[in-house]
């Protein structure tokens, strides 16, 4: 019975001991799921637009990410660098419309999914080809974002939170309350409810689906840049970000792929679970359970509510 | 292909359904097989069969085996890697514990682990499908990654934490380990890949394939018509992950020598998804001319350096490499998203016109 007192009882006896470790878990965790969230969300956005699952946002978090700071080390000033890095992203969304999508109206999902794979392979090859292989560090502070942290005393112990991950979740709050306003209340965000809907009939009223395209990757592209910006100045900036790209997969299935709050709190239950269940019992299974926990999660959270915490109930006709 | 197949008439229904109906397709198979068989070992370089041919044919197999999951029944999976991984690990444990016993049985053996596993996480698509079903195969990729990685039995608790593969004899020859011929190794490989392609062929032709593409077409219809989802999926699962392992335990015996978890990380799973795309969904030819596209592609751009006599260093190269691969899996989704085997089957009634347009 003693693995079943180590798996049942003592995390939480743990847990009750030193609350301040807790909340710094939590913390952490809660930071870690801001960036999951601001990730899905990029997914999120262009689904809901066109029914792409864009498998390429995690790298266009990385190109957005290179391309700021490439412009900043050739020696352009920050703001700048950070209207550049938009016109990149700009570039890059009208590109992928023109010569990808266009192409591609009415193909099967996985296909054009396939083709967001071969568009990130080609990011991959690009990003490495102009910024060069190595890791940058983020220019956190030329940005005017915040360093240092905070030590607050809680719960007889002290809770030290970095200022950049507050800065973090605050962008993350701002980046969507501006999108909810942009959907619910701009002509372009009903164009984009519209298409979402239903393309043909989005057509016939004369909404134009290659400007609604181009419009939502840009903006998926702005989201990139925000969470690019972000990661760097938690790590570093590297292609590694990739396999972590993955893991908004899991983030959306908690979600539901169409949803905005979703992603949100998709993403902080799956950043949050991860890390209290690595500290508490990872070391129970050997550590290094990060990998696959949202997974697996994931997984067994689908074979009893396929359509996510917040998608609209599925309905199959023959 | 500028035959006709004029005069050729069915007079039984065992001609009729014969797996190449056409007496020049069969003349043809028998030519590619003679060519595999006694050509390519007798004339091919070692370098040649052992980075070209060997990986090829492996990647082939283990396109086969997702073709079944992904073009056959319509289930799309990015854990090809991880199951790969299973056959491997576990061709290597059996080895160990029955040495003496014939390494291409043990090879062929260790593809029913990888099945039962597969059949396992393939549970969830009785639910669910489309990307969601992508996300309970990542779980599987992550998981059994992370199981290689923290099982140390797997790889007999060796401090290097990978698998080092045996010597071991069959049939008087050396068929694994460093001192193995790569032409037997080639031959080895080629009759399980030639000898799986086949029974996997008939198995799509009957009762069983039939039920996995109704499942594919409209799996709500199947299922009226009385295709039980349960055990179309789940069969379906367990074939392809059988395919993927064997194909997996001879990625590692007869062509790496020597494996780590890295080989069979997700991007394993990605590229051999290309396979099945860019070669084609629900083909078996399909998946030998994916396999050969994506894993010759980039020999040949590494080499056109050097042919032309550039000076482009490595590191460039593989870069371009990425690019030039992106752009090529995005043209052809373009130009034919059911892959090159669509593209074959169009030059060929092409062809077979010829020179009539119509």
């Amino acid at each position: 019975m003693d693995w079943l007192y180590n798996i049942v009882i003592d995390p939480f006896v743990q847990m009750a001991a030193t609350p301040d470790f807790l909340l710094q878990v939590l913390w952490e965790g809660f930071v870690t799921g801001t960036l999951y969230a601001l990730i899905a969300l990029g997914y999120v956005l262009i689904f809901k637009a066109s029914g792409v699952f864009n498998f390429a946002q995690g790298i266009m978090v990385v190109f957005a990410a290179l391309s700021l700071v490439g412009f900043y080390e050739a020696g352009v000033p920050a703001w700048l660098a950070l209207i550049l890095a938009l016109g990149v992203m700009g570039i890059l969304a009208v590109g992928t419309e023109r010569l990808v999508l266009r192409h591609m109206v009415n193909q099967d999902e996985i296909i054009l999914f396939m083709a967001t794979i071969g568009l990130s392979y080609f990011l991959i090859g690009a990003g490495e080809l102009i910024f060069g292989g190595e890791t940058k560090s983020m220019i956190t502070t030329e940005l005017g974002l915040p360093t240092g942290s905070t030590v607050i005393d809680v719960a007889g112990g002290i809770l030290i939170l970095q200022h950049i991950d507050i800065a973090a979740a605050v962008i993350a709050g701002i980046l969507v309350a501006a999108l909810a306003f942009f959907f619910s209340k701009t002509r372009i965000g009903r164009a984009l409810r519209a298409v979402a809907d239903d393309h043909q009939a989005a057509l016939s009223v004369g909404i134009s689906l290659n400007q609604i395209w181009a419009v939502v990757w840009f903006a998926a592209g702005i989201v990139a840049l925000a969470t690019g910006i972000m990661w760097g100045a938690r790590s570093d900036v590297s292609f590694a970000l990739q396999i972590v790209a993955l893991k908004a997969l899991p983030v959306l299935i908690l979600g539901g792929f169409t949803s905005i709050p979703g992603a949100i709190i998709g993403g902080l239950i799956i950043g949050m679970g991860e890390k209290l269940f690595e500290v508490y019992w990872g070391s129970l299974m050997g550590g290094g359970v990060e990998g696959w926990f949202a997974y697996v999660l994931a997984l067994i959270f689908l074979l009893f509510r396929p359509q996510g915490l917040f998608g609209e109930k599925i309905i199959e006709r023959v | 292909m500028i035959y006709r197949e004029a005069g050729q008439f069915k007079t039984s229904y065992k001609a009729d359904m014969a797996k190449f109906p056409i007496l020049q397709d069969r003349i043809a198979i028998w030519i590619y097989l003679v060519i595999a068989f006694v050509f390519i070992p007798l004339f091919g370089s070692d370098f040649f069969i052992n980075s070209m041919m060997i990986p090829f044919l492996i990647f082939a197999l283990a396109a086969i085996g997702l073709n079944v999951l992904t073009g056959y029944t319509g289930q799309i999976s990015l854990g090809t890697g991880a199951f790969m991984g299973v056959g491997a690990y576990a061709c290597y444990k059996l080895t160990t514990y029955f040495p003496d016993v014939n390494i291409i049985l043990l090879v062929l053996a260790s593809g029913i682990f990888s099945a039962a596993i597969g059949m396992v996480f393939g549970l969830p698509s009785l639910r669910i499908k489309g990307f969601y079903l992508v996300v309970t195969t990542l779980a599987a990729q992550f998981f059994l990654e992370w199981v290689f990685i923290r099982v140390a039995w797997l790889y007999n608790y060796n401090d290097s934490g990978a698998i080092e593969v045996p010597q071991r004899e069959a049939f008087g020859f050396i068929v694994t380990g460093p001192s193995a011929d790569p032409s037997v190794r080639y031959l080895v490989v080629l009759s399980i890949v030639v000898l799986i392609t086949w029974l996997t062929s008939n198995l799509l032709r009957g009762h069983t394939g039939r039920s996995w593409m109704m499942i594919r077409d409209m799996d709500i219809a199947a299922e009226l018509v009385g295709v039980r989802p349960l055990k179309a999926k789940l069969s379906s699962f367990a074939l392809s992950s059988y395919i993927a392992g064997v194909a997996g335990a001879m990625f590692v015996f007869f062509w790496l020598g020597a494996a780590e978890v890295e080989s069979f990380d997700v991007n394993h799973s990605f590229l051999i998804l290309f396979m099945v795309i860019i070669g084609g969904l629900g083909s078996l030819l399909g998946s030998f001319l994916g396999a050969a596209f994506i894993w010759m592609l980039p020999i040949v751009i590494r080499a056109v350096p050097r042919v032309l006599g550039l000076d482009i260093n490595a590191s460039t190269v593989e870069q371009l490499n990425f690019v030039i691969l992106g752009a090529l899996i995005i043209t052809f989704l373009i130009i034919e998203p059911h892959g090159l085997a669509r593209l074959w089957a169009i030059a060929k009634q092409k062809l077979r016109i010829w020179p009539f347009p119509y």
